[in-house]
């Protein structure tokens, strides 16, 4: 659909992303505020970001949430993979409905239920609780967003590239880290970055499937802004806000540049006929 | 299945291990959860007696189901009250998130091609920021001696501070808030796909823009506004952050509740029949939503 884009248009979608962007913008501009007070602008500083240095239980709550946050989307990317090919290249096999049930429930599901049943089942285990655990259960509900994403993509392409593969000798498993695996690599790549930034932001499920030892830090934060709202915080948020910015930016920098890539080999191999 | 040949056990290769990951660590624990809420709380670690045994057999296991639990959620009315007003609130954000979410994907679908992919960049980026820190950002413009009251007391709009935080309307703005992108996305997606050769048929035919929006945009977009409603609606209704740090005693909602009684109460199985009954509350939508993301699949093939 594209016909004349209107006034109307262009003021919704400005009106739209300034509701979006303006209460980040403004908790990344009061970060670097010199005055303990919200409201009060006291001149630049960073003398916050320099007292979150000093912050040991901070620094090390963010450590423990790096290492599950990378660990968690690691394995869930390969779950996830593996669940999305199964979602599209298997066809039928017995219990699929239940299996594409079970992958798309978790993206709605109240994260309070996932993680009360997720604590439960690691009780009912007899698994002490901490680490660990917290890495099963984000790997658990990562994994579906994971599926989703690789399996957007592997919808889209065409399934003829595989079967010359395999037509040409290629073994499947040849077939998959050859053929397919190089064509799904930006989605895999950003199921991977999805998955460790959920991880990375999940207070809920962390909350629940946690034990003694082990503190994240959405769950350093949330007991902090309970008592209101510190310059500190906003330093701990606009770190995290860059670095996830940062990161997807990177990604699509380089999906971009891949599809113009692709494009120009295309145009280049089939020049003559075109 | 069936036939082990060596193509059909390398299938079950690839499915077994996400398979299995699910039934052991989605499905199981549901049984957990429904098998505690049957039982009663204890003061010892963890904090409940069993109901029953599997060893019991089916008959032991029969004779001493009790369903305590679930009577004191229905007799109280702080439970069935808390279900009925996170529906409401769930409900109403939904529809006010349409309602902010329906111009800006209609706008974007029809912005110039090289536009689009930045528009919907911009879209996801916020959804990849933290929900908690989103929420946050909230708190310091809504409080009492917040921005908003600040920034409209100085232009002399308001003379007293608006009292929003702590109030159900901050909670409608930090659902409207951190599930637009849910709703834009698949909006976006389906007037996306609207061919303007229809519209310019209508006009030819001498339509008004707004009579052939409402008769042949609106009902082209339905998909995307079911998909975008359930997106919204069903994780809405079991929200706990957004209560939690926008709502005030007022706001009553079941998240919240599950939450305080588990962690303030510790009462785990009373938690766990809480959690059943919003599960099955929710069972619906859930439900209907596969069906029709199903429908929207095999049809786009």
């Amino acid at each position: 659909m594209r016909s004349r884009f209107s006034w109307f248009n262009a003021t919704s979608i400005t009106l739209g992303f300034a509701f979006l962007y303006i209460p980040i913008l403004l908790l990344v501009i009061y970060s670097f505020n010199e005055s303990k007070l919200v409201t009060v602008w006291g001149g630049w500083s960073v003398k916050w970001y320099g007292s979150l240095l000093q912050n040991t239980a901070l620094k090390e709550a963010a450590w423990v949430t790096i290492r599950v946050a990378f660990l968690s989307a690691s394995v869930a990317t390969v779950l996830g993979t593996l669940a999305a090919i199964t979602l599209v290249r298997m066809g039928r096999f017995p219990g699929r409905t239940l299996f594409s049930g079970m992958i798309f429930a978790p993206l709605v599901m109240p994260e309070v239920i996932t993680g009360l049943s997720l604590l439960l089942l690691f009780v009912a285990l007899n698994i002490d609780r901490g680490f660990w655990t917290i890495t099963l259960a984000h790997i658990t509900f990562t994994m579906c967003y994971a599926a989703v994403v690789v399996q957007a993509r592997l919808q889209d392409f065409d399934k003829s590239v595989e079967e010359a593969a395999m037509d040409l000798g290629a073994t499947p498993v040849n077939t998959f880290f050859q053929v397919t695996l190089p064509i799904i690599a930006p989605s895999v790549i950003s199921a991977w970055l999805l998955s460790f930034t959920l991880s990375l932001d999940d207070l809920v499920v962390a909350s629940f499937t946690t034990g003694p030892g082990a503190t994240t830090l959405p769950m350093k934060i949330y007991s902090q802004v309970r008592l209101g709202v510190t310059p500190e915080i906003n330093a701990i948020s606009t770190i995290l806000i860059g670095i996830v910015t940062v990161g997807v930016l990177v990604a699509a920098y380089f999906t971009k540049r891949r599809t113009e890539r692709e494009d120009r080999e295309r145009r280049i191999a089939f020049g003559a006929t075109d | 299945m069936g036939n082990p040949n060596p193509a059909n056990l390398r299938r079950w290769y690839v499915i077994a291990a996400p398979y299995f990951w699910l039934l052991l660590f989605f499905l199981v624990p549901f049984f957990i959860v429904f098998k505690l809420s049957l039982s009663d709380s204890a003061i010892a670690i963890p904090p409940y007696t069993p109901t029953f045994n599997w060893t019991d057999g089916i008959t032991g296991f029969l004779s001493k189901l009790d369903f305590e639990n679930y009577k004191f959620i229905f007799s109280d009315p702080l439970y069935v009250n808390a279900y009925l007003s996170s529906l409401k609130i769930a409900a109403i954000a939904t529809l006010l998130t349409l309602l902010v979410a329906y111009p800006i994907a209609y706008g974007m679908a029809r912005a110039p091609k090289a536009w689009q992919p930045t528009l919907m960049m911009l879209v996801i980026l916020p959804f990849w920021t933290s929900f908690l820190i989103r929420i946050y950002a909230w708190i310091g413009i809504l409080k009492k001696e917040g921005l908003l009251n600040l920034f409209l007391m100085n232009w002399g709009i308001i003379n007293e501070p608006l009292n929003i935080l702590n109030t159900t309307t901050a909670v409608y703005i930090g659902i409207v808030y951190s599930y637009l992108p849910f709703m834009i996305l698949p909006l976006y997606a389906s007037l996306e796909k609207i061919s303007p050769t229809l519209l310019e048929a209508a006009e030819d035919l001498g339509s008004r823009p707004w009579k052939a929006f409402w008769q042949i945009t609106f009902p082209l977009s339905l998909p995307g506004v079911i998909a975008g409603c359930f997106l919204v609606f069903i994780p809405a209704v079991g929200e706990f952050v957004i209560p939690d740090l926008l709502g005030g005693s007022e706001t009553l909602m079941i998240g919240k509740t599950l939450w305080n009684e588990f962690f303030n109460n510790r009462d785990w199985p009373l938690s766990s029949a809480v959690a059943v009954v919003l599960l099955l509350v929710l069972l619906v939508p859930i439900v209907f939503f596969q069906l029709q993301q199903q429908r929207e699949r095999e049809a786009g093939r």
